[in-house]
């Protein structure tokens, strides 16, 4: 032991932001290396809790990083926050303290506060060792562990060693850590977003003088890197015995944008503890309780560590989803037809397609894919597509979807939270895959040359997946329990969510569609909407996918879509509502023999935003025979419900739009809104109450992934699923959809939702679009309505008079505070049909309140 | 009327109201709503304002004759106050600060029950836009210019009165406006008749106001339920802001005029108001200003309240909306100008 000054422990400076100078007390663990040694902790002192949560700090923290998680602690739950000796207001010892002495100090001293009940340890940072060794030694007590960006191992590829090595050369560990504090403004910089002043000051409290940084320096150093280091089998140890903590239940709560703690040490941790809920807070960094709000996460898994496990409800078995296609192995009739640009055709035999994805499947057995192993499929709709779609499936393995329409960063974000093992695409995708260091083994579906092999990185090729599986026994297939799918949501609302299903609710899926839409063998597919562009085998039907592209809906025009048609005869066709405005807009361009084809066709099916009417009716005008369907749905539930053109122009007016009724075996239900806005339980199914829509369906997603959070929050009651959409049912329980949860308005006077109102000022003669969003504080806002006008002038004004007073008659009993009219409407840059109402909404709040005007 | 239900007091006695300043507005207003539930009113005030109820003459700034105007009064309306736009601090604090210290000093030693004392929400207003904001606490120190401050300290004096025996509530309504109205009304119909009437900034900025009626009844409202109040202030609004131009401007249409066209961008309208404020006071000028710096704020940024909590004390709600009010205006200009040739 080096010896350095001492000092004794203190209670910490007045007036230190978000610190209740009441939760500070110094507790002295009297035998401690033989002559006591004093603490410094924060502790809530709550008596006989229900549990206590054992937060503990890393490198070079202190207890304040648990501030937040003690101010939101329920009135059941003790937490105690320690400052570790030589740290934060703790006792300077004059000593150096290794890990395996920091696990027999954190002994010493919960021995000395007497904890009673079950403890849930917290830990982050090099916390995370220290608090495993003591949960360890605590079996019996232990309630559960939580860490966040931690570890107890380097794995390979990690670049945290050459960091930690850099900083540890001879006089630089001195020099950032202790006798600078370099090392501890670094960790405030990496805040995200960065830390105000105050908080960063507050964090530096502590650690003001050189004499008090001494063990931010030691810490450093009790980094083992190699076999020699002394805490090297210590840490070992802890890591090894994790496996000793399979029934403790765990949660890992991640920032994934730190530059040390990257996700790999989260997957390492991951695998030693695979039962653990994991919550990734994408876009925070390494001291996520400081990025994000990590107690509104902790303590409702606290909650439902209680409760029982909610049973999802017993379905019936279905068919595997490769068994439509196994039925037709003999047939030598065309299964998919894929449309290239200039008339290109390249198809595939059902019997062809089911032997290639059997080749496929032992192909990839062959390279070590097996049960639940991830594997990203970045390759355009078509035969490539389906043959390793379903290769994957008929092995267990997990695929993994990325909308293309997220852009690189996005699908990037998305690859990283997946984290597949491998990933299969085309040259472009395998290529983009190497340049930005996308996660997974890469593979292209195409033959290259050893040369451009090597220099994508890439280990084998589709083809030769081929090869190796050619003769390969078909290795065992999954069961409908195992997951099938990680499907990437849009990432409209935020960063694109992976939405997990098992194989059960896939097939309950293509169920509903085939039930639905009353499809029979006989039928044949055109899919120009990517989730339904792969059932066509499931379904044992021929498909086709026409030419377009599949970043661009609106690529689609009316000759590719008749082609495909007439190609294979389609009786069904599926298409975005972009695709069909184009459609319609392109329908003069067509030969009367693609007129003649598109009037064969038996329903029209397009779902994936709102469908008016008016757009159904043109295309009705083109396809005479079919009846016209918009489903109404999500990445996590679709189809819920339905509505035909015919039904449409049936329905009474009433407040959004109608979607329809569930369909066979969908339970709707609504979480009424009390004043604020807020969804509240019970559910409800009468008519005329307002509040989000909740679903519940067999071909209901079955989570999230690493998204435990987000996750548990769509999940009230257990069991359903939230869909984030406000709406009613009405008097013969058609459902109805009133806008978005986060885009209702809270005023006096109660919550009003958008879209009625918004819909009946664009049908003003002079209006094109609406927008209603709400200004001013929540629970008291005021309704303002944001229009586009048939002929928008170059800049935004107030509307006169004589407008604003037709668009109050169009709202009603809402007052609408103040008319706005503008050129045009920002738009997600993904969905161009979906306007930027957050956008719109922070303009007019800034512009009502007397600010510059500008545009929004 | 008593449409929104201030409640009558227990054993039926007739009540006996004194109201300050009846000759205002909201004066006026607030004795024919008393009057028409069957109080026994009286009034306090400068001028004859030919009311169909007791008249004391006298200035409120005068002890004994607020004093003599006390006598046998279970409660009273404090309206009387000094509201213009300029002038020497002397005379804002002789009506307002000492006048309502006279006031509630008198009401006291009468055995006065309830005080209902209207102040302004400027009281609490430092000059930044207001956006759903609540009643924050009256800040003499911080109120922008002698009217606010005068009145912000003669609410801290009101409220501070406050006891067991005697329970006092401050009443803040925003803009108040009407048939009759020569403070707001009056002023932007002058200004619009003889083409001065300008648009600060982009003229968005959401104002708050309160139609008359349903000033008068939050008034009335408050005296029914000063027990349960007593030491709180409330802002009143009909809870219905709207941009600044579309105000003024239903209130030129309802008065028959062209549309204001003058803008004039906001730092502009502010730097000339805080040049108008200092001309004004330095030359002791008591005609209306063009523009001071109080105005411009007013104008140029947001004012504009939470009602919530308000609502609640009061159990009381606007009962005329601003269209109707509008309505009310105009029939009201189309009366005037059939009378006056």
């Amino acid at each position: 032991m080096t010896s350095g000054s001492t000092s004794p422990a203190t209670l910490p400076d007045p007036g230190l932001e978000g610190l209740d100078p009441r939760w500070s007390r110094l507790v002295t663990t009297p035998h401690l290396d033989g002559v006591g040694r004093t603490w410094h902790l924060l502790d809530n002192q709550v008596e006989e809790p229900r549990v206590t949560l054992l937060c503990v700090h890393g490198n070079p923290t202190w207890s304040y990083l648990w501030r937040d998680v003690i101010a939101q602690a329920p009135a059941d739950v003790r937490v105690v926050a320690i400052d570790h000796l030589d740290m934060g207001f703790s006792e300077r010892t004059g000593t150096t303290r290794r890990l395996d002495q920091r696990v027999d100090d954190l002994c010493a001293l919960t021995d000395e506060l007497d904890l009673t009940g079950p403890v849930v340890t917290v830990a982050h940072d090099w916390g995370g060792p220290i608090s495993l060794g003591w949960a360890q030694r605590h079996k019996a007590q232990l309630g559960g562990v939580v860490l966040m960006n931690t570890a107890v191992h380097q794995p390979a590829g990690s670049p945290a060693p050459t960091l930690i090595r850099m900083v540890r050369t001879p006089g630089m560990l001195d020099q950032i850590c202790e006798k600078t504090p370099t090392f501890v403004r670094g960790t405030m910089a990496l805040t995200r977003p960065r830390a105000a002043r105050p908080i960063r000051e507050a964090y530096e409290a502590p650690y003001r003088s050189a004499d008090r940084r001494k063990a931010i320096a030691d810490f450093v150093e009790d980094i083992p890197l190699d076999e020699s280091h002394p805490s090297q089998v210590v840490l070992d140890t802890i890591a090894a015995d994790l496996d000793q903590l399979g029934d403790v239940p765990a949660l890992l709560l991640w920032g994934p944008s730190d530059p040390v703690f990257s996700d790999l040490y989260l997957w390492d941790l991951a695998a030693r503890l695979p039962h653990a809920d994991i919550h990734r807070f994408i876009g925070a960094g390494h001291l996520t309780p400081e990025d994000a709000d990590v107690a509104s996460a902790i303590y409702p898994w606290l909650d439902q560590l209680d409760g029982a496990v909610p049973v999802s409800p017993a379905d019936q078995e279905r068919e595997p989803l490769w068994t439509g296609l196994e039925r037709r192995s003999g047939d030598d009739t065309l299964a998919i037809l894929e449309m290239g640009e200039d008339g290109e055709e390249e198809w595939v035999s059902f019997a062809d397609l089911d032997a290639d994805v059997k080749r496929v499947a032992a192909g990839l057995a062959d390279l070590g894919v097996t049960k639940g192993t991830r594997v990203a499929l970045l390759i355009q709709p078509g035969i490539d597509l389906a043959v390793c779609l379903y290769a994957c499936w008929r092995i267990g393995a997990v695929i993994v979807l990325v909308d293309a329409g997220l852009g690189v960063k996005g699908i990037g974000r998305a690859l990283a939270s997946a984290n597949p093992a491998y990933l299969i695409g085309g040259t472009q995708a395998v290529t983009a895959a190497r340049g930005m260091r996308w996660p997974g083994v890469r593979i292209a579906t195409m033959s290259l040359g050893q040369a451009k092999k090597r220099a994508l990185g890439l280990r084998p090729t589709l083809p030769e997946l081929r090869e190796h599986g050619e003769g390969q026994p078909t290795p065992p297939a999954p069961t409908s329990v195992d997951v099938a799918a990680v499907v990437f949501t849009s990432g409209a609302t935020g960063p694109a969510k992976g939405v997990v299903y098992k194989h059960s609710q896939i097939q309950a899926q293509r169920d509903a569609i085939v039930d639905l839409y009353d499809i029979q063998p006989e039928d044949s597919l055109v899919a120009a909407f990517g989730p339904f562009a792969l059932f066509g085998p499931a379904m044992g039907i021929p498909s086709a996918v026409p030419n377009m592209k599949v970043t661009s809906p609106g690529s689609l025009t009316a000759q590719a879509l008749a082609d495909a048609v007439r190609a294979i005869d389609a009786t069904l066709v599926f298409a975005s509502p972009a695709a069909l405005r184009s459609v319609v807009e392109t329908a003069g361009e067509m030969s009367p023999l693609q007129v003649a084809a598109l009037t064969r066709v038996r329903v029209l099916m397009s779902a994936g935003a709102p469908v008016p009417a008016a757009l159904l009716r043109v295309v009705g005008d083109l396809m005479p025979k079919a009846e016209l369907h918009s489903p109404y749905g999500m990445t996590e539930v679709l189809p819920v419900a339905d509505i035909s053109l015919s039904e449409m122009d049936a329905v009474p007016d009433g407040n959004g739009v109608c979607v329809g009724h569930p369909i066979e075996g969908v339970q709707v239900a609504i979480s009424p809104l009390d004043a604020d806005g807020v969804p509240t339980e019970p559910l409800t199914r009468e008519s005329g109450i307002v509040g989000e829509v909740c679903v519940q369906a067999a071909h209901m997603r079955d989570g999230y992934d690493r998204l435990w959070k987000i996750e548990n929050e769509a999940s009230r009651p257990a069991g359903w699923h939230r869909t984030g959409d406000v709406g009613h049912i009405d008097e013969a329980d058609r459902l109805w959809v009133e806008g978005r949860i986060g885009h209702i308005v809270t005023t006096a006077d109660g919550p009003v939702t958008p879209i009625g109102i918004e819909h009946a000022v664009s049908e003003l003669p002079d209006i094109t679009q609406a927008a209603v969003v709400g200004v001013g504080p929540a629970g008291t806002q005021q309704v303002v309505v944001v229009a586009v006008p048939t002929s928008p002038g170059r800049r935004a004004t107030l509307a006169d008079e004589g407008l604003a007073d037709r668009v109050r008659a169009e709202a009603g009993e809402v007052d609408v505070a103040a008319v706005l009219i503008v050129p045009s409407f920002p738009v997600d840059k993904r969905h161009n049909s979906k306007i930027d109402r957050t956008r719109i909404a922070r303009w007019a709040e800034r512009v009502l309140a007397g600010g510059r005007v500008g545009r929004p | 009327m008593g449409r929104t239900g201030p409640r009558r007091w227990a054993g039926g006695a007739t009540v006996r109201v004194l109201v300050t300043g009846a000759t205002s507005l909201v004066g006026s207003a607030v004795v024919n709503l008393l009057k028409d539930r069957g109080d026994s009113v009286s009034v306090l005030q400068r001028r004859p304002g030919g009311l169909d109820v007791t008249e004391h003459l006298g200035d409120i700034a005068d002890r004994t004759a607020v004093a003599t105007a006390m006598v046998g009064v279970d409660a009273v309306v404090h309206v009387a106050g000094r509201a213009a736009a300029t002038g020497e601090w002397e005379l804002f604090e002789e009506t307002n600060v000492l006048g309502t210290r006279n006031v509630v000093e008198t009401a006291r030693t009468a055995g006065v029950t309830r005080l209902v004392y209207v102040s302004s929400p400027s009281v609490a207003h430092s000059g930044r836009s207001l956006v759903g904001a609540p009643a924050g606490p009256a800040d003499p120190d911080h109120a922008r210019g002698h009217y606010a401050r005068s009145k912000a300290q003669a609410e801290l004096v009101a409220l501070g009165a406050n006891s067991d025996s005697m329970s006092v509530v401050a009443i803040r309504p925003h803009l108040i406006w009407g048939p009759g109205d020569t403070q707001l009304v009056g002023r932007i119909v002058d200004r619009a008749r003889s083409g001065r009437l300008a648009i600060v900034g982009s003229g968005a900025s959401l104002i708050d106001t309160i139609y008359i009626d349903n000033a008068a009844e939050a008034l009335v409202a408050a005296l029914g339920r000063a027990p349960e109040l007593g030491g709180r202030a409330l802002v009143v609004t009909n809870g219905q802001p709207r941009p600044i131009r579309e105000i003024l401007n239903r209130i030129v249409i309802a008065a028959g005029l062209e549309l204001p066209r003058i803008k004039v961008p906001y730092p502009l309208a502010h730097t000339g108001g805080i040049v108008v404020d200092r001309v004004w006071e330095h030359r002791k000028i008591e005609s209306d200003p063009p523009m001071t710096s109080f105005l411009a704020e007013q104008l140029g940024t947001a004012h504009w309240f939470d009602q919530r909590e308000t609502r609640r004390s009061l159990e009381w709600r606007p009962t005329v909306t601003l269209d109707e009010g509008f309505r009310r205006l105009e029939s009201w200009f189309q009366s005037e100008l059939a009378t006056k040739p």
